[in-house]
C-alpha cells in the first residue's frame, strides 16, 4: 500500500515506455502478493503473541506440548508453491518479452544506436546516421531503439529507469536492450554498477525527440560537429569526466569494444591510488593486442587532473 | 577424547580420536574436491584463451607427461602395498614400500618441474595468456600438493622409525595414504582433460 | 616490487591520522594496562594458547563485537557523507575504501565470528561433548581468523583500504584500474581468514557426527546444532571455489597472471560467477545458526517445544541444497539471456518456501504457549516482522525482470539489511543475551538490554526503510554523493538519523556489558530460564570438563525431560570419573602471527620476503606433526570440588526464571 501510494513520484513507478511499462505491472502484480502475505502474517503474529502472552494470571498454565501438524505444515508448504507459480509465469513471460522490440510499435522499424562505456563515460554511436555522442543520447519518440551495449574497460551497467531496466556493459562482450521513448521528454540515465572514483557522475540524459525534430537534429550534427578522428577517440577513453560532446563519424570503424578480439584499451599508467600507478603485466614476447596502446601513451598526457587526487 | 582403545579393529581405527582424525581427513578431503573441481573449472572456461600464445599442440611432449603419469600411477601402487603390510604390522615392507612410493612421487615432481621450466623456456609463462595461467595454476597446486606430501610422509617415516606401530602412526600412515590416493585421481583427470583434451583438440 | 616505503602509511586526512593516533593510543593502553596488573602469563596460560572451546567462542564474541564496531563506523560515516546532497565529509576514493571495507568486515570479521563464536561455546554442551573433535585444530580456526581480521584492519592506515566493493568485481579489482595496495589486502587476508573458516567447518561436521551424547539420534538433536551443523557443510562445500577465487585473484594482481584480466584473454566475468558460487552459500552459512538460535530462544519462552520439528530439519536441509543453485540472481543484468534468467529465478523463488516453513512453525511454537518478553525473545520477535519485509522484497528481486529495475540500487541494499540485521545480528543479540548467564555466569541487565533493543529495532527500521523507496526513485548504490535536483535529500537524511539511533542502541549493548560485568547478581542457578536443552545442564559458566558426567539423551529437548522426569539432575560420588583433556598448546596463536607475518609481506608485494616468512608456517606444521601430548587427566577429586560448589547452593537464594 505504501508503495503504491506513492505511484506518481517514484521513478520505476513512472513509466515513460513500454519496456518500464512491462516491468512495472510484474512489479505490481508482485505487490499484490507481497501484501497480501504481509497482512496475513503480521495479523497472525500480532494476534499470537497478544492472545498467548504471560500474564499474572496465567503463571500456573503449562503449554501442551506439540510435536506439530502434518495438515498445516502442508497447507503452509504447499501455499508458497502457488504463490511461487503464479509470480513465475509472469516473470519469465516479461523476461522473454523484454528481449524483443516492444509488440506495441512492431510496425516501426528498430533503429540501432551502440552504446561504450568508458571511465567515467558515456559514448553513443549512430552506426546508421554516422554520428557520435557523449553523455547524451538523442532517440526519436515512438521508434524502438536497440541499443548494443559494450565497455571499454570496467563493467558498468546501463539504466534509464524511465524507460525501461537496465543491463551490464562488458569489455570484449555484446549485450542488447530495446528501450523505447512514449512521448518527446527528457530522461535520465546512469550506470549502477560501480566503477571507481568518478561512478557517482557517470550520468547520461536521454532525450526523446519528435522523429522530425530527431532528423533535424542529426542533419545539424552532421553539418556543423568536428570529425571524430582516431587520436580524439583514444583520449576520449582516458579515465576522465566530460560534459556532452558531439562528433562526426562514429569509432565503430576502428574498433568494436565488443567483440571476442578487439584489442585493449585501458590506461592503466592514469590510474593512481595512494601514490601506486596502474599497470598491465605484459609480456614482451606476447603478440597481446594490448600493444594498440602504446601508440598513444606519446600523445596529449593532460587530462590527468581527475585521477591524481588523495 | 578418551583413550579406550578398541583392539578388534585396524590399527589405525582403533582409539576414538583416531576415528575422529580419520573422518576429519575425508571431510577435508571432499573441500579438496571443490578446491580442485573449481580449479578444472576455471581450466575448462579459459582453455581456447592462448592470446596469441602457443596452443596446447605447440608444447605438450606427450612422452614426458607418459612417464609422470605412470610414476604416480606406481606410486599409489605402491602406497597401497605399504597400507597392507601395515595392517598386517609389517613395520619394515611398510616403511620400504612407504619410502618407494616417495622416490616414486619425487620423481613426478622432478619430472613435472623440468617440464615447467622447459615450457618458460619455450616461452610460455604464466603471465603469457589466460589458458596458460590455469595451466599453471591447476598442474602448479597439483604439485605442489604432492611435495607437501612428500614433506609430511617424510615426518611419519621418522615417527614410524622413533615409534614404531603404534595407533597413532598407523593413523597417520593412513591418513597420508588417503591423501595420496586422492592425488593421484586428481592427476588422472588432469591427465584426460589437460593434456589428451589438449593434444585432441 | 612498486610499493615505496613513503607510501606505507596514509597521510593527510584528518580522519585516518586520528584512527592511527587512536590505534597507537590503546596499543599503548593495553600493553601497560597488562603490565601493570602482571596479567601477561595470565594471558598467554588461559587465553593465547587455550584450546577451549568455551574460551574460544568467547574471544571470538569478543573479535567480533570489535569487528562489528569498526564496521558500524564505517556505516556510520557513509551515512554522513550521504546525509546531505553533495557532501564534502569523504572525498569518493575515501568513500569507497569506507563501504568496501563496511561490507567485508560485517559480512566476513563480525557476523561469521559472532557465529561461530557461540557455535564453539553452545555446540559441545548442546551435544554432551567434552570439547570439539579437534580441539588445537579450533584454536588454529581461531588464530588464523583473528590474523586475518586483523591484517584487513590495518590497511587503512597502512597502505590503504580495499576499494573495489566488497565482491570486488574484475576487471575494476585488477591491476588495470585498482593499483594500490587495497586489494592485495582483500585476497590476502579474507583467505587466511578463509582457512580458519574451513577448518572450523570441518571441526564442526565431524564432532556433531561424532561426539554427541549417549542417546541423542540426529534427530534428538537440539534445533541450534542441526542449523550448525548445515551451515558447517555449507561452509566446507562453499569455502574452497573462494579460496581458489582469492588465490586467482592473488595472482592476477600480483604475479601477473591473466584470469580476470581484460587483457591476455582474461574472464572477468568468471570471477563474478566464482564470487557468487561462495557469496550466495556464504549468506546462508551466516543466516542458518542464526535460525537456529532463535528456534531455541522461541521455543524455550513459549515453554513450548518447537513445532514441527521435523520440518524444520527438511527445510534447513533444504534451503541448503537451494543456496548453491541461485547465485546467477546476483547478476541477472548481465545478460546470460531470458532462458538462465528463468532458471534462476525460479530457484531463488523456491527458497521462500522452506523460509516460509520456518516462519509458521516459528508461529505456531508460541501459539498455545505462555510468551515471556525476556530481552532475548524480543529479539526473536522482532525479527519475525523485519525478516518477513526482507523476505518479500527478495522474493520480488528474485523476479529476473523486476530485477532489471532494482538491482545495484538501494532498494537492493534495503533488502539484504532487512534480512542480514534481522537474520543475524538480532539472532546473535538474542543469542547473547540467552546464553550469557551460561557463558559468564551473571545475566546482561534486562532493563539495559530492553533500551537497547528498543533503539536498536526502531533505528534499524529508520536507517532502512526510506531506501527501499529512495532505490524506487532511481537512487543507486555505492555513489558518494547526489544532486541536490535528484530530490534524495529528505529520506537520505531521514536515513542517516536512523543510523544515529541504531548505534545508540549497540552503545547501549556496549554499556550493558560493562555494567553487568561490573555489577550483575553472580548468584544465578545453572538454568536461569528454565529452559530445554542440555548446555543448562551443567554449570553456569560451565566448568572446563563441562560435564562431569555426560547424560543420557532419551528426546529432544533432553533437558527438559529431565526436569520433568526428575533424572540425571543429581550427581552421586561413585557416578564421578577421571576425565581426559587436551592441553593447551601455543602453536595455534604461533601459526596466526607466522601466518599474518606472509600475510602482510605478500601484500607489499614482497614476494621473497614472504616466501621467507612461509618457512615458518612449515616450520610450525613440523612442530604439530612430532607433537605427541596427548592430554591430561582431570582427577576424580577436582571434579568433585567443583561440582559441590554449584550444586550444592542449588535451591538457596539463587535467582530462576528472570524472565
Amino acid at each position: 500500500m505504501l508503495l503504491s501510494g506513492c505511484d506518481g513520484k517514484l521513478v520505476v513507478f513512472d513509466p515513460k515506455g513500454p519496456a518500464a511499462r512491462d516491468i512495472l505491472d510484474l512489479i505490481n502484480w508482485s505487490l499484490v502478493f507481497m501484501v497480501v502475505i504481509f497482512v496475513f502474517v503480521i495479523g497472525l503474529f500480532v494476534f499470537v503473541i497478544w492472545k498467548y502472552r504471560a500474564r499474572p494470571d496465567n503463571d500456573g498454565y503449562e503449554p501442551p506440548e506439540e510435536h506439530g501438524s502434518t495438515k498445516l505444515e502442508m497447507i503452509w508448504t504447499a501455499l508458497p508453491i502457488v504463490i511461487v507459480i503464479a509470480l513465475t509465469i509472469p516473470t519469465v513471460k516479461t523476461v522473454y518479452g523484454l528481449e524483443k522490440p516492444p509488440a506495441e510499435y512492431a510496425d516501426k522499424e528498430p533503429i540501432v544506436i551502440n552504446v561504450t562505456s568508458a571511465d567515467w563515460k558515456w559514448i553513443f554511436s549512430y552506426p546508421e546516421q554516422g554520428i557520435e555522442t557523449v553523455n547524451y543520447v538523442n532517440i526519436p519518440a515512438g521508434t524502438p531503439v536497440q541499443f548494443k551495449l559494450t565497455s571499454a574497460g570496467t563493467m558498468q551497467s546501463f539504466w534509464v529507469p524511465a524507460l525501461g531496466g537496465q543491463k551490464y556493459t562488458m569489455n570484449k562482450m555484446e549485450t542488447e536492450m530495446y528501450l523505447t521513448a512514449d512521448q518527446p521528454g527528457e530522461f535520465l540515465g546512469r550506470n549502477t554498477n560501480f566503477n571507481g572514483r568518478g561512478y557517482a557522475d557517470m550520468e547520461f540524459t536521454v532525450e526523446a525527440k519528435k522523429p522530425e525534430d530527431f532528423e533535424k537534429w542529426v542533419k545539424e550534427v552532421k553539418d556543423t560537429a568536428p570529425k571524430l578522428t582516431e587520436k580524439k577517440y583514444l583520449s576520449l577513453l582516458k579515465p576522465t569526466h566530460l560534459g556532452r560532446e558531439t562528433y562526426v563519424g562514429t569509432h565503430l570503424q576502428w574498433v568494436d569494444h565488443g567483440k571476442m578480439n578487439s584489442g585493449t584499451y585501458t590506461n592503466p599508467e592514469l590510474y593512481e591510488v595512494h601514490g601506486v600507478k596502474g599497470k598491465i603485466f605484459k609480456d614482451e614476447e606476447s603478440k597481446d593486442k594490448s600493444t594498440n596502446m602504446d601508440g598513444m601513451n606519446m600523445d596529449e598526457n593532460s587530462d590527468g587532473g581527475e585521477q591524481s587526487g588523495h | 577424547m578418551s583413550a579406550n582403545v578398541n583392539t578388534a579393529l585396524p590399527l589405525e581405527y582403533q582409539t576414538e580420536q583416531n576415528r575422529l582424525n580419520i573422518l576429519g581427513f575425508w571431510v577435508f578431503l571432499g573441500a579438496e574436491i571443490i578446491l580442485f573441481g573449481t580449479l578444472f573449472a576455471v581450466y575448462s572456461v579459459l582453455n581456447a584463451r592462448f592470446a596469441g600464445g602457443p596452443t596446447p599442440k605447440d608444447l605438450f611432449e606427450i612422452k614426458d607427461v607418459m612417464i609422470e603419469t605412470i610414476l604416480l600411477l606406481t606410486s599409489s601402487f605402491t602406497c597401497g602395498l605399504a597400507i597392507y603390510e601395515m595392517r598386517r604390522n609389517n613395520k619394515n615392507g611398510l616403511l620400504l614400500w612407504l619410502i618407494i612410493t616417495l622416490l616414486l612421487g619425487a620423481g613426478f615432481v622432478f619430472m613435472e618441474v623440468n617440464e615447467f621450466i622447459h615450457y618458460v623456456h619455450e616461452g610460455a609463462t604464466m603471465q603469457t595468456s589466460a589458458w596458460l595461467s590455469s595451466f599453471f595454476t591447476l598442474l602448479g597446486t597439483h604439485g605442489l600438493h604432492v611435495s607437501m606430501g612428500i614433506g609430511w610422509a617424510t615426518m611419519v617415516i621418522i615417527q614410524i622409525f622413533q615409534r614404531g606401530l603404534t595407533p597413532v602412526t598407523a593413523r597417520k600412515t593412513f591418513i597420508i595414504g588417503l591423501y595420496w590416493h586422492f592425488l593421484d585421481v586428481v592427476w588422472i583427470f588432469i591427465f584426460t582433460f589437460v593434456y589428451l583434451q589438449g593434444m585432441v583438440r | 616490487m612498486d610499493i615505496n616505503w613513503h607510501d606505507l602509511f596514509i597521510v593527510g586526512n584528518p580522519l585516518i591520522l586520528g584512527s592511527q593516533i587512536a590505534i597507537l593510543l590503546s596499543v599503548i593502553g593495553i600493553v601497560a594496562l597488562l603490565t601493570y596488573l602482571k596479567r601477561w602469563k595470565w594471558l598467554w596460560r588461559e587465553w593465547l594458547t587455550t584450546v577451549d572451546h568455551k574460551k574460544i567462542g568467547i574471544m571470538y564474541i569478543l573479535a567480533g563485537v570489535l569487528m562489528f564496531f569498526r564496521g558500524g563506523v564505517d556505516g556510520l560515516m557513509m551515512k554522513a557523507q550521504t546525509s546531505r546532497p553533495e557532501m564534502n565529509f569523504l572525498d569518493a576514493q575515501h568513500y569507497n575504501e569506507v563501504f568496501t571495507t563496511h561490507g567485508v568486515i560485517m559480512i566476513l570479521f563480525a557476523a561469521m565470528p559472532l557465529l561461530i563464536g557461540i557455535m564453539n561455546y553452545v555446540i559441545p554442551l548442546q551435544i554432551g561433548a567434552r570439547d570439539v573433535a579437534f580441539p588445537q585444530l579450533n584454536a588454529l580456526s581461531f588464530w588464523l581468523f583473528f590474523s586475518g581480521a586483523m591484517l584487513f584492519n590495518i590497511s587503512f592506515v597502512i597502505g590503504g583500504s580495499p576499494d573495489a566493493g566488497w565482491a570486488a568485481y574484475f576487471p575494476l579489482a585488477g591491476k588495470e584500474f585498482t593499483p594500490g595496495i587495497g586489494n592485495n589486502y582483500y585476497a590476502v587476508a579474507i583467505q587466511i581468514a578463509g582457512i580458519g573458516t574451513l577448518i572450523s567447518g570441518i571441526n564442526f561436521i565431524v564432532t556433531i557426527l561424532k561426539m554427541r551424547a549417549k542417546g541423542m539420534t540426529l534427530m534428538k538433536m537440539p534445533m541450534f546444532t542441526w542449523t550448525s551443523f548445515i551451515a558447517s557443510v555449507i561452509i566446507v562445500s562453499a569455502f574452497p571455489i573462494f579460496t581458489v577465487a582469492l588465490a586467482l585473484m592473488t595472482l592476477d594482481r600480483i604475479f601477473g597472471t591473466h584470469f580476470f584480466t581484460l587483457s591476455g584473454g582474461g574472464m572477468d566475468m568468471m570471477w563474478v560467477n566464482l564470487f557468487w558460487l561462495w557469496g550466495h552459500p556464504e549468506v546462508y552459512i551466516v543466516v542458518l545458526p542464526a535460525f537456529g538460535m532463535f528456534s531455541e530462544v522461541i521455543a524455550t519462552f513459549s515453554r513450548k517445544m518447537l513445532f514441527g520439528y521435523k520440518s524444520m530439519v527438511f527445510s534447513v536441509v533444504g534451503i541448503a541444497l537451494l543456496s548453491m543453485l541461485v547465485w546467477v540472481h546476483h547478476f541477472f543484468t548481465m545478460g546470460a539471456g531470458p532462458a538462465v534468467n528463468s532458471v534462476f529465478s525460479i530457484t531463488t523463488m523456491m527458497i521462500a518456501i522452506p523460509t516460509g516453513v520456518k516462519m509458521f512453525n516459528w508461529l505456531f511454537t508460541m501459539r498455545k504457549g505462555r510468551i515471556e518478553f525476556s530481552t532475548a525473545m524480543l529479539w526473536a520477535l522482532a525479527f519475525i516482522p523485519c525478516f518477513l519485509i526482507g523476505g518479500i522484497t527478495g522474493v520480488m528481486l528474485a523476479m529476473s525482470a523486476a530485477d532489471y529495475q532494482y538491482h545495484n540500487t538501494l532498494f537492493l541494499v534495503a533488502h539484504f539489511h532487512y534480512t542480514l540485521i534481522p537474520g543475524v545480528v538480532f539472532a546473535v543479540f538474542a543469542g547473547l543475551y540467552y546464553w550469557w548467564p551460561k557463558m559468564f555466569g551473571h545475566m546482561l541487565n534486562e532493563k539495559l538490554g530492553k533500551i537497547h533493543f528498543w533503539l536498536f529495532t526502531i533505528g534499524f527500521n529508520v536507517t532502512f526503510m526510506p531506501m527501499f523507496f529512495l532505490g524506487l526513485d532511481g537512487a543507486v548504490r555505492r555513489s558518494y554523493t547526489y544532486s541536490a535536483e535528484s530530490g534524495f535529500a529528505p529520506l537520505f537524511l531521514v536515513s542517516a538519523i536512523g543510523a544515529v539511533i541504531l548505534a545508540l542502541g549497540f552503545a547501549t549493548f556496549c554499556y550493558n556489558i560493562y555494567w553487568s560485568a561490573r555489577y550483575a547478581d553472580r548468584n544465578i542457578s545453572n538454568d536461569p530460564w528454565n529452559a530445554r536443552t542440555l548446555e543448562w545442564a551443567t554449570a553456569s559458566p560451565a566448568p572446563f570438563y563441562n560435564f562431569a558426567k555426560v547424560p543420557e539423551v532419551k528426546t529432544l529437548d533432553a533437558f527438559w525431560y529431565m526436569k520433568k522426569h526428575n533424572e540425571g539432575l543429581t550427581l552421586s560420588d561413585d557416578e564421578i570419573k577421571e576425565i581426559h583433556m587436551p592441553s593447551n598448546s601455543g602453536l595455534p596463536f604461533y601459526m596466526g602471527i607466522i601466518f599474518g607475518i606472509t600475510g602482510f609481506l605478500l601484500v607489499f608485494e614482497w614476494k621473497l620476503a614472504a616466501l621467507v616468512a612461509a618457512v615458518g608456517i612449515i616450520i610450525g606444521l613440523i612442530i604439530r606433526s612430532f607433537d605427541y601430548n596427548d592430554g591430561f587427566h582431570v582427577t576424580v577429586d577436582e571434579i568433585k570440588e567443583t561440582e559441590k560448589s554449584w550444586r550444592s547452593s542449588d535451591g538457596k537464594g539463587v535467582k530462576n526464571h528472570v524472565g
